[in-house]
């Protein structure tokens, strides 16, 4: 009995690792492969039947792509936007969802509730009027163009007053009767408690705009102004045959981010289960 | 004495406003706006002239929604965007679900990595996957037919057959998508209570059927729940067919976004893609009804 209970544990065992490393392998395969193509010298991609693993590693492509193609500027420029819309969101959106959760004025639940029904409208919606505004303002091809529109964000305003809704109201009183402004009690009191979400909401801020694609496409023509997924769906254009090559500027463009998520993915992990579940 | 009084009487703004304005004032400016601005868009014939003086804008009523609604092309982009996400939608859940369990299982070690490893794809930028995909789609020297070579399975043209192309695209976006639900779906079954499925297995239920029977129902909510907001987020598919196959091969990968985006940026028939955007809203808003609809039993 115990035997053929034991038996049949393994068996379970088993197929649930071979589950698991069908997954896994599916799940990194096509990372792994760009990683590996990247490596791999000029037209070894495109070989039947296919390499795997690179001949004679090079870093040929790498070089083309911050030397010839200027990758390094895209790069730059999606670092620049990414970090100043993450900054500056943080700002934002930690400040408004705090009043949200915690500050009494009039209107201010039925304005939560008017902000929560926007949620459901789609960002293409105000896509052509917002680049007649941007154009407007004199913002088309500018890195203000791409920042702007992206640093309020209703989801973000959501994520900070959910937790901030936990901070008792008696830590924020015993401040005031101490003389604290409401300035004073955000900075020195609610900014410190608030902390693990405003990592998680600059996490979020940061590799959505570092990823993000068809906002910059519109409002960027310059070509040195680009974002790096902008420039990537340039050169693909011109060079679609220089498979090495394309793969050597995917590794780029998704790196960091994957570097990012790795590091602090505890962060990330929290902002879904938060936002969505509760 | 009455400089003081104005003074007092003034009204002072609360504190809260002065915290929430600065966010207000942008969503207003950036965002309500242009949608409401959007409605009014479409109702004229913004095109490349106007864009050089808006004043050759006119009022054209539903011209715009006419000639949208009698061009075949958007029938075929509202098909090929429904198919995308009412397949897309429950197979990437589906996926999500298989991840989660196995994650989930209590006799799993390394839960951490393979959850990392799950969600991996969906931090990477779409742009540069969906080129790694591209090269994986080549009929002949791509990754994947030569492992389905090993199946037996012969050649596809995956982007060049507009039978495979939007398969193609749905099995991308599966694969980049699949693990965001999976840490929805990892939180729901924690929350099963354990004492559920002791009970079952006491009642001598086998594995298969506590799943059948303990968590599908407790998950059931969840699930619908991420269903919908899956197919309401695959409504706006635009980035893998623009980089791709550029709404091809023979349109069959064309979506409302990608429409749209064509009419608005490159043609700068902003009047038109301002019809074609509201219509996608529409749609986005019947999806969501159905959602309050058929999730209701407070349960969610």
């Amino acid at each position: 009995m115990s035997a053929s209970r034991a038996a049949r544990d393994r068996v379970g065992q088993t197929a649930l690792y071979a589950a698991l490393a069908l997954f896994g392998t599916l799940s990194l395969l096509p990372l792994l492969w760009m990683v590996s193509a990247s490596f791999m010298a000029q037209g070894e991609a495109t070989t039947f039947p296919p390499a795997l693993l690179p001949h004679h590693p090079t870093l040929v492509h790498y070089r083309d792509l911050f030397g010839r193609l200027a990758l390094g500027r895209y790069a730059m420029n999606s670092a620049l936007v990414a970090v100043v819309t993450t900054a500056g969101a943080l700002a934002i959106n930690a400040s408004a969802g705090y009043a949200f959760a915690k500050l009494r004025f009039r209107g201010r639940d039925a304005t939560f509730r008017a902000m929560a029904a926007g949620l459901a409208i789609p960002v293409q919606v105000a896509m052509l009027p917002l680049f007649l505004l941007i154009k407007s303002l004199g913002l088309v091809n500018s890195y203000g163009g791409v920042i702007i529109p992206g640093l309020a964000s209703i989801f973000g305003i959501f994520l900070v007053r959910q937790y901030a809704l936990a901070i008792p109201d008696d830590l924020l009183d015993a401040a005031r009767i101490d003389g604290a402004g409401e300035l004073r009690v955000f900075r020195s009191i609610v900014l410190p408690t608030i902390r693990p979400v405003l990592a998680t909401l600059a996490l979020w801020t940061f590799l959505a705009t570092w990823n993000d694609f068809m906002w910059p496409l519109i409002v960027l023509s310059d070509d040195r102004r680009y974002t790096l997924p902008v420039a990537l769906a340039g050169l693909v254009g011109e060079h679609s045959q220089d498979v090495e090559l394309m793969m050597a500027g995917a590794v780029i463009t998704v790196l960091p981010v994957l570097v990012l998520f790795l590091m602090l993915q505890r962060y990330y992990v929290e902002g879904v289960t938060e936002g969505s579940v509760k | 004495m009455r400089d003081t009084d104005a003074r007092r009487r003034a009204p002072r703004i609360a504190p809260g406003w002065w915290f929430v304005a600065p966010a207000l004032t942008l969503i207003v400016v950036f965002f309500v706006g242009p949608v409401i601005a959007a409605l009014g868009l479409s109702f004229t014939d913004f095109d490349l002239y106007a864009l050089a003086d808006p004043r050759a804008a006119r009022w054209v009523g539903f011209r715009n929604y006419a000639r949208v609604l009698h061009e075949p092309l958007f029938w075929q982009a509202l098909r090929n965007t429904l198919y995308f996400a009412i397949v897309g939608g429950p197979l990437t859940v589906a996926a999500s679900l298989g991840a989660a369990l196995l994650v989930n299982a209590r006799t799993l070690r390394w839960k951490a990595t393979a959850r990392a490893v799950f969600f991996a794809p969906f931090v990477t930028t779409l742009v540069a996957v969906a080129i790694v995909w591209k090269y994986l789609y080549h009929p002949r020297y791509g990754l994947l037919n030569w492992l389905l070579g090993h199946l037996g399975i012969p050649q596809i043209d995956w982007l060049g057959d507009p039978h495979w192309a939007m398969p193609a695209i749905i099995l991308l976006a599966t694969w980049k998508n699949f693990g965001y639900n999976m840490l929805i779906f990892i939180a729901g079954l924690q929350n099963i209570p354990r004492e559920l499925h002791e009970a079952a297995a006491l009642d001598g239920a086998t594995p298969f059927q506590r799943f059948r029977h303990v968590t599908i129902p407790m998950l059931a909510p969840t699930m619908f729940f991420v269903v919908i907001v899956t197919m309401i987020g695959y409504l706006q598919l635009f980035t893998e067919p623009y980089v791709m196959t550029q709404g091809g091969p023979l349109r069959a990968t064309t979506s409302l976004v990608l429409y749209m985006y064509e009419e608005g940026f490159r043609w700068w028939r902003l009047g038109v893609a301002a019809g074609i955007a509201f219509l996608l809203f529409i749609l986005i808003v019947l999806f969501t009804l159905l959602q309050r609809r058929i999730s209701p039993r407070g349960a969610v």
